[in-house]
């Protein structure tokens, strides 16, 4: 219980919490994109992946026992990732009282630059993707247990399609910056392992980014249609 | 070469602060910036005005005295250089230069372009020393230590306290700083005792003292004059980690308390 509160007391300690929640949260981000890429399989597999889903665990867990298990970790880790954000933010905010008249901040990466409004842009993105295909609540034509239906039919609204498009980037920025700092955080010092960590970082990111948008890409080309 | 100035006036700490301008005529590129605000400041002075207030000492960029924002970058536009080493040839004639103190919380400013950098200090009294009884000069290589970490402890050592990391910083952190002080101890046999209580102490008071927190953005290895790397913040959390979740109650953690 110490520890606990030395880590959230400390700037370095939140900033380890930020990194061992964030991996957590790119785990869980990775697997998600694999899944949607069953898609390209059709309707049989990825309705097929969501029953499988629902039924993960059994028959040591209920139905739907692991997955609310996970959402129950990833909200936590969701919410530590934020809270410390949001303190770090404020701590940062408040060490320039003054800021300067001309400031040369060409030696700041865009991504690094972008990361805490691109943190509340994936934020905003993810409410509004459950709401769009989880709850169904913002969907057109929400059918349950449908999931190829609702994404195909989900994505031929253009806008919807372009948003998607856009948090996908915003995440993908995210999690460059945030992939390869984590090794800084964690205090990795191996010289093989610093060399190499922005290439990872960058590569994670752009194959993400490829996943990601191939599905709404997919529906806008029409290669995914409604069957 | 003629320059137009723009510089940060303040009286003093409480009072309102403002740019002023002022114009640098006949500079030589020859002369160090710092040579360029004599000359500016010898023209105010003839003039009965009140001349720029601005630390510096050795002049040759190993003291960590002088340091300002010149143009938004701190120390200015050459790379591995205090403003002192700054020659005038990196501007061109007509150019006009914003010149700033080194902002941040922790930095009050006390005149002009004069920052109080004491924070730094408290930092360094927190962990940034071995407590062993250490007589008289030992014997070379008495205690061995292997070159690589030597030279890692070494460029560590090299950081003169400028603060120029704090100023460029978008989070006005001195993690740079901290961890610098703390892994030209931690690399060498004689800090190992105090290693992970050191951590912990140093990065508690960098935070009481009102520093922002490392988001990893690099800018502070950018205008370090003496090219500290952001490698070193990594060794720090680690050992702050470490320090952590050690618990606070072990013998390594309070040995610096």
């Amino acid at each position: 219980m110490r520890q606990a509160v030395t880590l959230y007391q400390s700037s370095i300690g939140k900033k380890f919490l930020m990194a061992v929640s964030g991996i957590l949260l790119a785990g869980f981000v990775v697997v998600h994109m694999i899944g949607n890429l069953k898609m390209f399989e059709g309707p049989e597999s990825m309705d097929g992946y969501a029953v499988f889903l629902k039924g993960l665990g059994s028959p040591i867990l209920p139905e739907y026992g692991a997955l609310w298990i996970t959402r129950i970790v990833l909200l936590l880790a969701v919410g530590i990732h934020m809270v410390a954000a949001f303190q770090l933010w404020r701590r940062s905010r408040a060490a320039r009282d003054v800021a300067y008249r001309k400031n040369d901040s060409q030696v700041f990466s865009y991504a690094s630059r972008t990361l805490r409004w691109g943190g509340v842009i994936i934020l905003l993105f993810v409410i509004y993707h459950i709401l769009h295909f989880t709850t169904g609540n913002v969907h057109s034509d929400f059918a349950y247990g449908s999931v190829y239906q609702n994404v195909v039919i989900g994505f031929q609204n253009t806008p919807v399609a372009l948003f998607y498009l856009v948090a996908v980037g915003a995440l993908s920025l995210h999690l460059y910056h945030g992939l390869w700092s984590v090794f800084t955080t964690l205090g990795v010092q191996n010289p093989r392992v610093t060399r190499v960590r922005r290439p990872l970082a960058a590569g994670l990111s752009i194959l993400l980014f490829v996943g990601y948008a191939a599905v709404p890409v997919g529906v806008m080309a029409g290669i995914l249609t409604l069957r | 070469m003629d320059l137009t100035l723009h510089v940060w006036r303040q009286a003093g700490t409480s009072a309102a602060g403002d740019f002023q301008t002022y114009k640098a005529v006949g500079i030589n590129g020859s002369m160090s910036f710092l040579e360029m605000l004599d000359l500016v400041n010898e023209n105010i002075t003839r003039e009965g005005g009140d001349p720029i207030a601005f630390e510096h000492d050795c002049r040759e960029g190993i003291c960590g005295s002088c340091g300002m924002v010149v143009n938004g970058i701190a120390h200015g536009p050459h790379d591995m250089t205090t403003v002192c080493q700054l020659h005038m040839r990196s501007f061109a004639d007509g150019d006009e230069v914003w010149i700033e103190p080194f902002r941040a919380r922790a930095f009050p400013v006390l005149k002009d372009l004069v920052v109080e950098r004491a924070a730094l200090d408290r930092i360094v009294q927190a962990g940034g020393y071995v407590s062993i009884r250490t007589g008289s000069a030992p014997d070379a290589n008495a205690t061995p230590v292997p070159k690589p970490d030597a030279d890692r402890a070494f460029d560590a050592a090299a950081c003169i306290g400028c603060g120029a990391c704090v100023a460029a910083c978008p989070n006005a952190s001195a993690m740079l700083f901290t961890a610098a002080k703390a892994a030209h101890l931690s690399y060498l046999p004689q800090g190992q005792t105090e290693r992970l209580g050191r951590a912990l102490d140093m990065v508690a008071v960098h935070d009481d003292e009102g520093f922002g927190n490392c988001t990893n953005h690099g800018a502070c290895q950018v205008v370090c004059p003496k090219g500290i790397s952001v490698d070193y913040i990594a060794r720090l959390n680690r050992d702050t980690i470490r320090a952590t979740l050690g618990g606070v109650g072990s013998p390594a953690a309070t040995a610096g308390q």
